[in-house]
């Protein structure tokens, strides 16, 4: 048992502690398997590769399945047969499953078959992303922990793998508690040894453990995820060598490393997780960006606030955006010429402070306070036409303002402005309009 | 001489191992959390002795005599009600006066309707051949043909059918519970000598049983009331769960040293804190075995007993706060997100708040401490919205149709406690992050 331990913590590093666990609990050789294991820990902390080298390792026929793939139970049962008898879908079986199998009733049965056909074996089933399973029939979750009663004497163990822990998968009768084993999140130390393992062969391991180190100060306070960091990791290696290959740095030569890269590290810190470009795009814009050549790619998702709007829709976005941030006790502070004098009272910049409407979000306004500001805000006299109204709707259209409420409102219907203040704030410079002025929370 | 003594010392260790896997593989079938071994059926027996007898007649006297019967099985989960009951089969069997009927097994997870249960009944009664080409109008009519096919000239001599129905009370929730209503039917107007046994845990199961279909029911309840004293009976248990039953091992004097051992295990007081600990939270058995297989799965040649450490390492190792652990996994940005929210609870007295309000929290706290240099927002919402994937922040249920998402309103699962405990624990915490984090609680 300690020997398939070992193998296996040799090619998994930092998780020997878990390996043991589960070699432990299923155990070698013939013997009883447990009813269900439940396997929790965050992303990208190994879950799915050790549970399966574990079962490859003590050769217990498995079945994976993952719960975003199989979004029915239908999908789900007939890939958990297909898998535990071998059956492969080809064009020589007319890519036919083993058996259509849509209730749990057939399930149970078909798997007692196959334990019976194929001699009875250990057999597990590992059920990925499992908290998706809440999503579907409230029996499906009980009768996977019970599989092994309820196959009677099917040597059958369904692990289910999560990053949510246990307590939150209790609610529907007959759960039966898994054992649970928890994988916790790499320490740093132990990031760091996994990353070592990605060095080039190129380099001596003391200069790419200090680049992984100047990598780890940067992103580890944003993210603690191994595949984002060994993303980040591959992703700026070659900028780091930069200097080495021009001649320009040596190895050893630290601080001019660390200028060179740190832009780079920044700049990339501002779309960690988010990977709103791929990879290759991403470096690609890099290099771009180094000649000075403007890209309309780059400009993309550096700004994606812009959109090209026709000139008074500019103006009934704004209208809405003022409509919406705005309480209307004070339109006529904003939008009258003689307003009168106002006195600024301690209390009103308390209540101010309290409850600035950017943390509470839009209000609601009526469609003739947004044409009334509207007016007040263009420049030139407006008719309202049907052009005006069109306009509306098509804002509300393109998600930039939502109506509230049914829509048996005809005659006065209530919209939202949903928009960001960055965005209102680029379409209001376009229109050279100082929207900061306007805004009850600035002004 | 050294190198016979040597070959000696490793027959004798691969012997250990071996013993060992043997051992395991006992101890292993004790364990399961469902079932029972044989030893472990006795003693259901004798504990419920009284209700088990009156299973047993009740199922005699439909076997033998042909009368019909109902009943209900009602205890709490994990009490033994399938295990009594598979032994009560087992020792009819053993008399031999259960070779004249069939036992039909249905189950409330896997019948989710009566249409599935109906195909069960068919398939277990062996009459799929009889039923292939015919047409029944009504559920009725379907069950009857069933057990018409059973019978064979007179009433007196038609088979016999068991049937019984665990999880009963889902089995309430079919539409019009028709089976219910079939199956009650028949067993009180005697048209067919079958006795229908449900399983349950629900107390409250007969309410949930329409008018027409309570009144067919015979009422007989059948109480399975499980004794939970720490001191003889959760003891008792615990030692049974290890002992090994005679004459299974190869080497007797083993098993008697193990027996032994675990004899005197429950006298050492480290053993009996923990057990008194486990029985406080919970007196299910399934929870100790879990821990008594994780202690069990562990042994091998060199450590082959289980002790008070074993066991303490096996309970703490289930028993964790899993929110404290699942705060470990988290990056500084969404502790600090975490420590902002809490925050929050605390200043709008559980009032529930958006990202906008978070982001300006973190951003206040990132502007006090001038070398954090505060992340981008969409990396930060990216962040909240993570902490909603692992479900420590929850959204308020009600109208969120056309709100934007960062001014959906949300609350915060984690109480203060499990946040500072978690805090306590985390390696290479920045120190204004620990600083702002007690200052809010």
């Amino acid at each position: 048992m300690e020997v398939a331990v070992q193998d296996i913590s040799d090619s998994i590093p930092c998780r020997r502690e878990q390996i043991q666990l589960l070699v432990h609990l299923l155990g070698q050789g013939t013997c009883a398997l447990p009813s269900s294991l439940f396997v929790y820990g965050p992303s990208g902390c190994g879950k799915t590769l050790v549970t399966l080298a574990v079962l490859k390792r003590l050769d217990i026929i498995t079945a994976h399945i993952n719960c975003i793939e199989a979004y029915t139970p239908r999908i789900m049962f007939e890939t958990v047969l297909n898998q535990l008898s071998g059956t492969v879908l080809s064009s020589s079986n007319g890519y036919t499953s083993y058996a259509s199998c849509d209730n749990l009733g057939d399930f149970v049965k078909h798997i007692k078959d196959i334990g019976r056909n194929r001699g009875m074996p250990r057999i597990a089933v590992v059920v990925e992303h499992s908290e998706r399973l809440r999503d579907q029939d409230a029996n499906i979750m009980p009768v996977l922990c019970r599989l092994q009663e309820l196959t009677c004497s099917t040597n059958i163990v369904v692990i289910f793998l999560s990053s949510i822990p246990v307590d939150k998968f209790r609610a529907s009768t007959g759960f039966m508690e898994p054992i649970v084993v928890h994988f916790p999140q790499y320490y740093k130390n132990e990031v760091m040894e996994i990353l070592v393992k990605l060095k080039p062969e190129k380099y001596s391991e003391e200069f790419f453990k200090n680049y992984i180190n100047l990598v780890l100060s940067v992103f580890y306070v944003a993210t603690k995820d191994l595949p984002e960091l060994k993303h980040q990791v591959q992703l700026n290696f070659q900028t780091y060598c930069e200097p080495i290959e021009k001649g320009e740095a040596a190895e050893g030569d630290m601080r001019q490393l660390w200028r060179n890269i740190e832009p780079h590290l920044r700049k990339a810190m501002n779309s960690v997780y988010l990977r709103e470009v791929s990879s290759d795009q991403y470096e690609r814009m890099q290099k771009l960006t180094e000649k000075n050549e403007p890209d309309h790619l780059l400009s993309n998702m550096s700004h994606n606030a812009k959109m090209e709007l026709p000139f008074y829709s500019k103006f009934l976005l704004i209208a809405a955006y003022l409509a919406s941030y705005n309480p209307a006790r004070t339109d006529r502070r904003f939008f009258m010429k003689y307003h009168g004098k106002q006195r600024k009272t301690q209390a009103m910049i308390k209540a101010k402070e309290r409850s600035s409407n950017q943390l509470v979000g839009p209000k609601p306004f009526p469609l003739d306070r947004l044409l009334a500001i509207f007016y007040s805000i263009v420049d030139d006299r407006v008719t309202p036409t049907a052009n005006i109204f069109s306009q509306i709707s098509t804002l509300v259209t393109l998600r930039l303002l939502t109506q509230i409420g049914g829509d048996d409102q005809l005659d006065s219907p209530k919209y939202k402005c949903v928009v960001s203040l960055d965005f209102i704030r680029t379409i209001a410079r376009m229109v050279s309009f100082d929207i900061i002025r306007y805004l009850y929370d600035y002004a | 001489m050294g190198l016979k003594r040597q070959r000696e010392d490793d027959e004798e260790g691969d012997g250990a191992d071996d013993l060992m896997t043997q051992l395991q593989q006992h101890l292993r079938h004790n364990l399961t959390l469902w079932g029972s071994t044989h030893e472990a059926g006795e003693k259901l027996l004798s504990l419920y002795r009284s209700e088990a007898q009156h299973l047993e007649e009740l199922m005699t006297r439909t076997l033998t005599l042909g009368e019909s019967n109902s009943a209900m099985v009602l205890a709490p989960r994990g009490t033994g009600k399938s295990a009594l009951l598979d032994t009560v089969l087992k020792k009819l069997e053993r008399t031999g006066s259960l070779c004249e009927g069939f036992v039909v097994r249905l189950s409330g997870l896997l019948q989710t309707d009566d249409r599935h249960a109906l195909r069960e009944i068919t398939s277990q009664l062996r009459l799929e051949t009889a039923t292939a080409n015919k047409v029944f109008g009504s559920f009725a009519e379907n069950l009857s043909f069933l057990l018409e096919s059973l019978r064979f000239g007179s009433k007196e001599s038609s088979k016999p059918v068991l049937f019984i129905l665990e999880e009963f009370d889902l089995f309430c929730h079919h539409r019009n519970q028709t089976l219910l209503y079939n199956l009650f039917d028949v067993a009180q107007s005697a048209q067919a000598p079958i006795c229908v046994l449900g399983l349950t845990c629900r107390l409250d199961v007969i309410e949930l049983l329409e008018k027409r279909v309570k009144s067919r029911f015979s009422h007989r309840h059948i109480h399975l009331f499980p004794p939970d004293a720490f001191d003889p009976h959760y003891l008792a248990t615990f030692t049974h769960l290890l002992t090994l039953p005679p004459d299974t091992l190869p080497h007797k004097d083993f098993a008697e040293r193990w027996n032994s051992d675990v004899a005197s295990l429950v006298e050492d007081i480290e053993v009996r804190r923990v057990l008194k600990r486990i029985h406080t939270t919970t007196k299910d058995v399934r929870t100790l075995k879990a821990i008594l297989l994780v202690c069990v799965s562990g042994l091998s040649g060199e450590n082959e007993r289980v002790d008070a450490k074993r066991l303490t390492k096996a309970h703490t190792l289930l028993s964790g706060d899993s929110k404290t652990k699942l705060l470990h996994g988290l990056s500084f940005l969404q502790l600090t997100l975490i420590i902002a929210m809490s925050h929050l609870t605390h200043t709008y007295d559980g009032e529930p708040y958006n990202f906008e309000m978070v982001l300006h929290e973190y951003l206040k706290f990132s502007r006090r401490h001038s070398h954090t240099r505060p992340l981008p927002r969409p990396v930060v919402f990216k962040a909240f919205d993570q902490l909603k994937g692992l479900e420590l922040i929850r959204a308020v249920e009600g109208n969120t149709r056309g709100t934007q998402r960062e001014y959906r309103l949300y609350h915060l699962l984690v109480t203060s406690e499990q946040l500072s405990t978690a805090l306590g624990t985390i390696q290479a915490l920045p120190t204004d992050l620990q600083q702002w984090a007690v200052s809010a609680i």
